[in-house]
């Protein structure tokens, strides 16, 4: 039982790191219609970027955090207006390739500024809180906490903004979205800084969970799209929801399979869901 | 048989040229003829690598193999395996949109690599294998190495023969009214999921023959070797440089893109020693400022599909979503 | 001078032109109906009108200004908005916002315009907060036509609006068109229920092949022989 709980603590950090990457690459699938490969290495571009302060600079994490989000969303809004923006145009699937392609070139530029080799942002070993034999370490609070601050921030930005209900509704029915005159060009950009800025936390979260490797976001990419799908492409809500039973699931999956197929839990939830209900749970398209 | 340095280096680059033609043929099968967009390329590399190598190999090494058969029989199995693979992935993900075939074959070669990886009775987990014989491998010299390249030749000969007549006959037709316009030609009593998962297993069986072609080559694989993302990167940037839909562009293709990654080679030497170990990066890092240029300027390719306008240039986004 | 003219008009998806040289225009407080078989080209007039379907040759004047091929948001920015026939509410928004979603392009006070527009559907004001994707057609139909009344428009373009609903609602939705023309607001709208439309009408086109074969008031064309057998017989039963 004892187990269980644990693993269900170690899921929902998990789940709520995937949370934060699903809900840009849902949106993202919703208002631009193509499935956005780089988004795992704009996580690790996020994680690496706090790593530069931290380590570099010798600021405090939470200092470095907010400037490497900011960053980050930098490198998202322009690679959409200097590349994506004029392939819009095309078909999706144009899009999608070349996202992929802008993945594979954001891990080259991080393998060649920061190494191949494992970092991390602080060597010194966390003693885990023992609270009821469960084993629970400040960081995994750190990163529950942050994600719950980022969800609800976000949570108003779509609710009470203008930008964020133009964001759902594009989300909804991009069409329509422009015939209703509302500047889709502007929801698209917004989309990205959302997007980006969550998975640059997502990606310093990971981080500062793990280790840093330039593998870290691709690594996370198959368990954020599990995450979109299962929430409904297009809906940042299901998203979260979707983020929190990928990773509750992979980390629960050590009790039946070996750890090391723990990556194979999202894919297997990709598949049924696809031969399923291609739409995902929560109605999406 | 002494061959001087620089033929010498023609030869091995043309062996890989070819190979990677096999790779980008076979991608041509299935996204240029059937508009399925398939980033698991690794996943039948790996196994067409694996099968021959498994098969070929001398006995001894603490894992499942060590059989010693022929070449071409090892060629075979490679391709039926392969097939095989992709027959029970495609039952699955045929009828997936293009983002989702693409999310979900992503998937099937991930899960293939940890099972490379971690499945060590069968493949020797991450030390690999080694000692993948090459056919004529006693004769002296560099003969060896230009037999192979024959060997590769021909394959390739065959195989582009061979989709070449497929993509002018009926089933080619077919294939190409499917991907314009789906609905059209379901109306028309054609079975399309049937159609699909043909070319789908066809293009996968081409690629089993170029992961067996690759692994006699190299003589020895291991699951680093397959990193499925740039290998299933650079395929994918072979076609669609060369334009996809047609099969003389997808060769031209994997010549100039592996001619341009060898190149790089020669640059990357001679940028400072530290930065060398990086070399690959750099390598990715301009192939992939290329394919961005490519897809902004020439999505169509070098030599575009003759004919009715592809799918992925046209208005038309019927099949991408 | 008319509020929208559009002169001759060609053009369609892709390479082949659905309409080959309409003719129209509707005035500052008119209702417009377009009638015609399937297949003639009605909804693809309306949309090249609004811009999303291109205009290969011909010309459309907005009071008095060009407006051939021009974006859909800078039409709605000068005043014409345009309800299409499906998919016409953000199903996961609330009917609140999806109305909001039809003042995006306002920066004023549009809380009094909301009001008007719940005075003309109630029943949305009783499900203001529920999101639109769970209303019943008809209900969805009148978000979309609320959302497309938040700009002020002066011409409102509405696409077959009764498609689908129950007989109920089609009478509703077509006595709500009246009461928003009588607003102030001129209407140019495509519909098969032709009969009914015709009756509101104050003018109608018979579109055929493209073309605007006859012009006429509402009234003229309901006893218009030709266009009764043709186009108003088959539907009688469904009024």
């Amino acid at each position: 039982m004892i187990d269980i709980l644990q693993l269900l603590i170690f899921g929902i950090v998990l789940g709520g790191i995937i949370a934060l990457g699903a809900v840009g690459v849902s949106l993202l699938f919703g208002i631009l219609r193509f499935a956005h490969f780089a988004h795992g290495d704009m996580m690790t571009l996020g994680a690496y970027l706090a790593f530069a302060f931290v380590a570099g600079l010798g600021w405090p994490l939470l200092a470095a955090f907010p400037l490497a989000v900011l960053l980050t969303v930098g490198v998202a809004v322009l690679i959409d207006q200097v590349l994506y923006r004029r392939l819009r145009r095309k078909a999706p699937v144009i899009l999608l390739f070349s996202s992929f392609g802008v993945a594979l070139m954001l891990r080259a530029i991080i393998e060649l500024v920061w190494g191949p080799d494992t970092v991390v942002y602080d060597s010194a070993i966390q003693l885990p809180w023992r609270i009821a034999g469960l084993r629970i370490k400040p960081d995994h609070v750190t990163i529950v906490i942050g994600a719950i601050v980022l969800v609800t921030a976000l949570h108003l930005f779509l609710q009470r903004t203008r930008t964020g209900k133009a964001m759902r509704a594009m989300a909804d029915e991009p069409d329509l979205a422009q015939v209703t005159g509302i500047n889709t060009e502007r929801v698209v950009i917004w989309t990205w800084i959302i997007g980006s800025a969550l998975a640059a936390a997502a990606g310093i979260f990971l981080a500062l969970d793990t280790r840093l490797v330039p593998l870290l976001g691709w690594n996370l990419l198959l368990p954020v799209f599990a995450a979109a799908i299962l929430g409904g492409i297009g809906r940042p809500y299901g998203a979260i929801f979707g983020g929190l039973v990928i990773g509750i699931s992979t980390e629960m999956s050590t009790l039946a399979i070996a750890p090391v197929y723990k990556p194979a839990v999202a894919f297997t939830i990709i598949l049924i869901m696809l031969i399923w209900r291609p739409t995902g749970l929560l109605r999406g398209r | 048989m002494e061959l001087p340095g620089l033929i010498s280096f023609a030869v091995f680059f043309l062996t890989l040229a070819g190979i990677y033609g096999v790779f980008s043929l076979g991608l041509n099968v299935q996204w240029g003829y059937s508009g399925q967009f398939n980033l698991g390329i690794a996943a039948f590399w790996a196994v067409g690598s694996y099968t021959a190598a498994i098969l070929t190999t001398a006995p001894g090494g603490g894992h499942l193999g060590g059989f010693g058969l022929p070449f071409v029989v090892g060629l075979a199995a490679a391709v039926l395996l392969s097939a095989l693979l992709a027959v029970l992935i495609g039952v699955v993900t045929v009828n997936l949109r293009t983002d989702y075939l693409a999310i979900g074959t992503i998937g099937i070669a991930e899960i293939v690599r940890l099972v490379l990886k971690n499945e060590a009775w069968l493949t020797n987990g991450v030390r690999g294998i080694a000692g993948i014989p090459r056919p004529f491998a006693d004769l002296p010299g560099d003969l060896p190495a230009l037999i192979y390249l024959a060997i590769v030749a021909l394959a390739v000969l065959v195989v582009f023969v061979a989709i070449e007549r497929l993509y002018r006959a009926p089933w080619g037709r077919v294939q190409r009214a499917l991907r314009e316009n789906e609905p059209a030609t379901q109306a028309a009593g054609k079975n399309v999921l049937r159609f699909r998962l043909e070319a789908f297993v066809l293009g996968a069986a081409v690629m089993g023959l170029g992961g067996a072609l690759y692994a006699h080559f190299i003589a020895f694989i291991s699951p680093e070797a397959f990193d499925p993302l740039i290998t299933t990167f650079v395929v994918w940037v072979m076609l669609i440089a060369g334009g996809s839909g047609n099969n003389r562009g997808a060769l031209l293709g994997a010549f100039v893109i592996w001619g341009i990654w060898s190149g790089t080679g020669f640059l990357t030497d001679l940028l400072p020693i530290e930065i060398q170990t990086r070399a690959g990066s750099v390598r990715i890092l301009l192939i992939g400022a290329l394919l961005q240029i490519i897809l902004l300027s020439r999505p169509e390719g070098l030599i575009p599909e003759a004919g009715p306008p592809t799918p992925d240039d046209g208005e038309s986004t019927d099949n991408s979503r | 001078m008319s509020l929208l003219v559009a002169e001759d008009i060609h053009g369609g998806y892709g390479g082949v032109d659905i309409l080959n040289s309409a003719n129209l225009r509707v005035d500052a407080d008119e209702i417009v109906v377009i009638i015609g078989p399937n297949g003639a080209g009605k909804s693809t007039l309306i949309k090249a009108v609004f811009g999303l379907v291109p205009i290969r040759r011909g010309t459309v004047t907005f009071d008095g200004n060009a407006i051939t091929n021009q974006r859909p948001d800078v039409l709605v920015a000068r005043g014409m908005s345009y309800v299409p026939q499906e998919r016409n509410v953000f199903p996961t928004l609330s009917v609140t916002e999806n109305l909001e979603m039809g003042a995006y392009t306002r920066t004023d006070d549009y809380s009094a315009d909301m009001a008007a527009i719940f005075d003309i559907f109630p029943v949305l004001a009783e499900r203001r907060r529920q999101p639109a994707g769970q209303l019943s057609g008809g209900q969805r139909q009148m978000v979309a036509i609320g959302r497309a009344l938040m700009v002020k428009p002066r011409l409102l373009l509405l696409d077959e609006p009764t498609a689908g609903l129950s007989p109920k609602f089609v009478d509703e939705i077509l006595e709500r068109i009246t009461a928003i023309n009588q607003l102030g607001v001129a209407v140019l709208m495509v519909e098969q229920n032709a009969r009914r439309a015709l009756e509101l009408a104050h003018r109608g086109y018979v579109l055929v092949m493209g073309a605007c074969r006859i012009e006429d008031t509402g009234a003229n064309l309901l006893a218009n022989r030709e266009v009764g057998e043709a186009f108003l017989g088959g539907r009688a039963a469904n009024d």
